[in-house]
């Protein structure tokens, strides 16, 4: 065997190799938030049920918001709308302030589809233009933003977010700030 | 005076009466308007062609009939309007979707790989295929010289 030309081989394959390896453990559809640990984009968006009151994320400032970007036209938000809905009613008295954005979408398709679900525990905002969409660097719907005390983005949630998912997280923080106030 | 010089100073008193200096001023105004607005959209056309679709595969936010490319593409256009320059506006993008964002990744760092890859493997293919070449032909002279090597 000539063992130069095996080593001159193995030197060539063995990269091409690997680097096939790595993208084979990559998952292509997913993409990493920017925003993660990064201060959440401010915004002021009318709500949907009362176009004369505006929502605005630094009016929370200290507290938790949960921040979820819906359309009526979204198949996966079905699947969670249950339990985002029974999470606002659990950790809201707690004073984590949720909102649903509608993306996408006519404020009318939105509160048909709010009705056909049997209701939401929680305002949603218009947001025209998609402009804070793509202040949050929105890849579809549903996507869930969860926003620390210090106005951080702590969590982003690709695809519809459970119950168990917002309590894993949100008990933690919940815990935190309850004992730096002991 | 000559019936043709009457005729072309009449000619430039109802030019000067139809078109007063205001109107002129206003007329130039469009026109800069007009140029700078047809600049303005070749650039919003510029960069949004090497800007991803976030919600389309492989397509820029220019050529994606998607409405977030189209609100995409407004935001290009009035950041490019308030004075932006486009990598300040690819680079707004760049912060809210990452790197991913931009069709043609920049060349530094791992991407510098994209780039490098190419290059070093069509480096890599013509040496192998030269010193391939080089061993075959070796053989097939040194069959030709060889009967000479006996010659006296």
């Amino acid at each position: 065997m000539n063992w130069r030309r095996a080593a001159v081989g193995a030197a060539v394959a063995l990269p091409v190799i690997a680097l096939l390896a790595y993208g084979m453990t990559q998952n292509p559809n997913e993409r990493p938030s920017t925003l993660g640990g990064r201060p959440a984009p401010e915004f002021a968006l009318p709500v949907m049920d009362a176009p004369a009151d505006t929502a605005r994320l630094w009016e929370h400032a200290g507290e938790l918001v949960v921040l979820n970007f819906w359309a009526s036209w979204c198949l996966e938000c079905r699947r969670e709308h249950g339990e985002l809905s029974r999470a606002a009613e659990q950790y809201g008295p707690q004073g984590v302030n949720f909102y649903g954005v509608l993306y996408g979408d006519t404020p009318e398709n939105g509160r048909a589809w709010i009705d056909e679900m049997g209701g939401q525990s929680y305002p949603s905002l218009l947001d025209a233009g998609s402009r804070t969409a793509i202040d949050y660097g929105l890849l579809g719907v549903p996507e869930t933003f969860i926003i620390d005390r210090s106005g951080t983005v702590v969590h982003k949630q690709l695809g519809p977010i459970s119950l168990a998912q917002l309590s894993a997280i949100l008990d933690p923080l919940l815990a935190a700030s309850a004992g730096a106030t002991e | 005076m000559r019936p043709g010089v009457a005729a072309l100073i009449a000619c430039m008193l109802v030019i000067v009466a139809a078109f007063p200096p205001r109107a002129v001023a206003q007329t130039q105004t469009g026109a800069v308007q007009i140029v700078e607005e047809v600049e303005l959209d070749r650039q919003t056309r510029d960069v949004a062609a090497q800007l991803r679709c976030v919600v389309c595969q492989g397509l820029s936010i220019q050529d994606s009939p998607s409405s977030l490319a189209q609100e995409m593409r407004a935001v290009v256009r009035e950041q490019l309007a308030a004075g932006k320059s486009p990598d300040e506006v690819k680079q707004f993008f760049v912060d809210k979707y990452g790197e991913w964002v931009l069709l043609q990744p920049r060349a530094s760092g791992f991407n510098l790989l994209v780039y490098a890859l190419p290059v070093l493997m069509l480096i890599g293919g013509a040496v192998f295929v030269g010193v391939t070449a080089r061993r075959l032909v070796s053989p097939a002279r040194h069959a030709q010289q060889s009967p000479g090597d006996h010659t006296p």
